[in-house]
């Protein structure tokens, strides 16, 4: 009796925590399905996302001193710097460094921080979703 | 001898060499000046999260006071927004204090810049000033510049390369 509720046990954490792997693991595509599903949710007139729209904002600075351009490059295929420790930054385009936004809670953590920085508040899934349509267009 | 006496002597050596232990630990602990020989403490998620945009700054570099106050201010970290999970926030925060240097020098506010400890100001006195200016080195935060095994805790003298 006790082997068998052990053994349902065990199953139930590795179903668990199979489900919270794939919960977190995604791909750019999914990445920008989910943020396309904030969007609609979050915006009545929502007309999908444009990568030229997105990289205009990507390059260009909004009030603040920078752009995400200024860490990532102008190109975001190439490695990076931070602007202020000058730490070298993998690429961002899911082309060049397959590990970018595969990870959906990381995601979240890198555009709150980043928007911040460059915008002084937190982007919205329009800009959100223009800049990942932008990093999607890139080839290595 | 009288019977269990063996088994007390060798209880009284056993604490003995506990105590030694201890003690060497102690000291260790007080010699401030051996910058070079951290960090033996390592977290995978120090390393990481830290490690992102500058080098994880080894914890005996600031005392426990000033690590608990910087984690309280992470979304405002040096002009930068660098807030955590909280679950993440709560790990790194507890591995630095455990970690955390004496505090024996701070005064009053703790200090929050690792460049501002008299620690830090006394081993790179001898850096000039075209160093720090020195588009290569941008930073006194870029310890990479100049250590060139800081990102494996090793900040030794032969692993320095000044660059020109």
């Amino acid at each position: 009796m006790i082997r068998t509720f052990h053994v349902l046990l065990l199953v139930f954490v590795a179903v668990a925590g199979l489900m919270s792997l794939s919960a977190a693991a995604q791909t750019p595509d999914e990445a920008l399905a989910s943020i396309r599903n904030e969007a609609q949710h979050s915006i009545p007139a929502f007309r999908g996302f444009s990568a030229d729209t997105g990289e205009r904002f990507f390059k260009q600075t909004h009030g603040n001193e920078l752009s995400c351009a200024s860490c990532h490059t102008e190109n975001p295929a190439a490695a990076g710097k931070h602007a202020r420790t000058g730490k070298s930054i993998q690429a961002l385009a899911p082309a060049a460094n397959p590990e970018r936004f595969a990870d959906a809670a990381k995601m979240e953590k890198w555009f709150r921080r980043n928007c911040n920085d460059v915008l002084g508040r937190i982007c919205t899934p329009q800009e959100k979703g223009d800049v990942l349509a932008y990093l999607l267009t890139i080839r290595n | 001898m009288m019977p269990g006496t063996s088994r007390y002597l060798h209880a009284i050596a056993v604490a003995m060499l506990l105590m030694g232990t201890m003690m060497s630990f102690a000291h260790a602990d007080d010699d401030d000046d051996d910058g070079e020989r951290m960090p033996a403490a390592r977290n995978a998620l120090w390393q990481a999260e830290c490690g992102a945009c500058h080098v994880a700054y080894p914890p005996r570099l600031l005392p426990a006071e000033s690590w608990h106050a910087l984690m309280s201010g992470l979304d405002r970290h040096f002009g930068s927004d660098a807030s955590l999970a909280p679950a993440a926030e709560r790990e790194i925060g507890a591995f630095l204090e455990k970690n955390a240097g004496s505090n024996r020098h701070a005064a009053g506010k703790p200090i929050l810049r690792i460049t501002e400890t008299r620690w830090f100001q006394r081993e790179h006195d001898e850096v000039p000033e075209r160093t720090w200016k020195n588009p290569k080195v941008k930073s006194p935060a870029n310890c990479a510049a100049c250590h060139t095994q800081a990102e494996s805790g090793n900040y030794g003298e032969h692993g320095i390369r000044i660059p020109r």
